[in-house]
């Protein structure tokens, strides 16, 4: 974008203020602040990423599903995570992005996902619990970005959170069927609750003195309830789900207080936290090693696609597949 | 725009979908593909995988021309002081039935 003088971008800001003060969405060809652009693009950028990666931990058991019917409803919930990244990507393309280049720094890890992803799936409980806490988490988190300042990411938003509540659903009936079965079953969804609980609180980010970008996110309408915000909704929502599933959550300080009318909780482990999302989580590595393996050996259908549509006089012959991706294979080797 | 096509190898189409007959398509996003006929089947697994839609259309984004999305765009003044062009624009009587 060229410089305008100071005068004209004067101008524009103005309007860009007005267009958020009166509640309506800015659009990809509107005038925005580069600082909103760039963190526009980080954030949708990280949760198309978090989508991608977050297929790994429950595709893990596609092959070992317990019954057809479980087979089937875990490969439509995985299929539905490849969606979700899809519509992101797309979305964050509107400002400019380009999805190689985002995919590149994700597998050169310039780029987050959540942490939450991080963490090894032990059981088919797990595929339960993720459902229930890490889905119920997300729910959380997106359905107020259903009315976030930019048009395209909101539409998305909406698209993706009607069909997280399938997943959500499928994953506390799993665990429903599973408390109704034998003690071992049981046992299996006690030890992934205690598994994931932490970290799915960790998902809503760091406590809200200690993030220093929310200030400017909530007066830019991209972020709507701070960290803490959410963190309590979740907890307020879930622990009657616990309750009703027959689980412990695994806190001892989680008290109802009445004076607050608010469940109390105790505390976040955010060395933990800091740890996994520097790359020193359990499954760090693996995660983008799956990545890239995943697009390496996707190569030769990008390639008889890219030929089979200059054979017919297509455009998609004429340039090389993700020259971005080819350069960080070159340097990882 | 060059560059950015340059990069992500094949090219990027904007999707429309119609949801049900007697509705008109509307657009859903976008996706990338080598040819259109894959860009249709792409669109088929992104945008319609709860029955979403009974007709999808693609389009390859550099062939739609657009206007600003800016609302004082002048493109726009023509039909903004035509306010005789709305049926409340003209008085009519209380009791004249059927208007």
């Amino acid at each position: 974008m060229t410089a305008l003088p100071d005068e004209m971008t004067g101008d524009l800001a103005a309007h860009f203020d007005e267009t958020l003060g009166r509640g309506r969405r800015i659009e990809p060809r509107d005038w925005m602040p580069d600082a909103y652009r760039a963190t526009m693009i980080r954030q949708i950028a990280q949760h198309a990423h978090s989508e991608i990666i977050g297929m790994q931990p429950e595709g893990n058991w596609i092959t070992r599903a317990p019954s057809l019917r479980r087979k089937a409803i875990l490969i439509a919930k995985v299929q539905d995570e490849a969606g979700h990244g899809m519509y992101l990507y797309s979305a964050a393309e509107t400002l400019g992005a380009d999805r190689a280049d985002l995919t590149d720094k994700l597998l050169r890890g310039r780029q987050k996902y959540s942490s939450i992803f991080n963490y090894p799936t032990l059981t088919y409980a797990d595929v339960g619990v993720i459902g229930w806490l890490v889905d119920g988490a997300a729910i959380c988190n997106q359905v107020p970005l259903c009315r976030s300042s930019y048009g395209p990411y909101s539409r998305a938003m909406v698209r993706i959170c009607k069909e997280e509540s399938f997943h959500q659903r499928q994953g506390y009936e799993l665990l429903l069927t599973m408390m109704r079965g034998t003690a071992g079953q049981r046992a299996m969804v006690q030890d992934a609750t205690n598994r994931f609980w932490w970290p799915s609180l960790m998902m809503f980010g760091p406590p809200d003195d200690q993030s220093p970008n929310t200030a400017q996110s909530m007066a830019w309408g991209i972020k709507r309830h701070t960290n803490d915000e959410l963190r309590q909704r979740f907890v307020d929502m879930t622990v009657p789900q616990a309750g009703k599933l027959g689980v412990t959550l695994p806190d001892p300080g989680l008290t109802w207080n009445a004076e607050r009318r608010h469940y109390d909780f105790g505390a976040v482990d955010w060395d933990e936290f800091m740890a996994v999302v520097k790359g020193n989580g359990p499954c760090n590595a693996q995660r983008v090693a799956r990545r890239q393996a995943a697009h390496d050996e996707g190569a030769w259908v990008r390639e008889a696609a890219s030929a089979h549509a200059a054979k017919r006089g297509g455009s998609g012959g004429s340039s090389p597949p993700e020259p971005a991706l080819q350069a960080a294979r070159k340097d990882a080797a | 725009m060059a560059e950015n096509q340059v990069r992500s190898g094949w090219p990027l189409y904007e999707v429309f979908l119609r949801g049900k007959r007697g509705l008109n398509h509307v657009h859903v996003g976008s996706l990338h593909a080598a040819d259109p006929e894959m860009a249709l089947h792409h669109a088929r697994d992104l945008y319609t995988r709860r029955n979403e839609g009974v007709s999808i259309w693609v389009v390859a984004a550099t062939d739609i021309t657009a206007s600003s999305p800016d609302e004082k765009d002048p493109f726009f003044a023509p039909s903004g002081d035509k306010v005789y062009r709305h049926p409340t624009f003209y008085e009519i009587p209380d009791d004249v039935p059927h208007m």
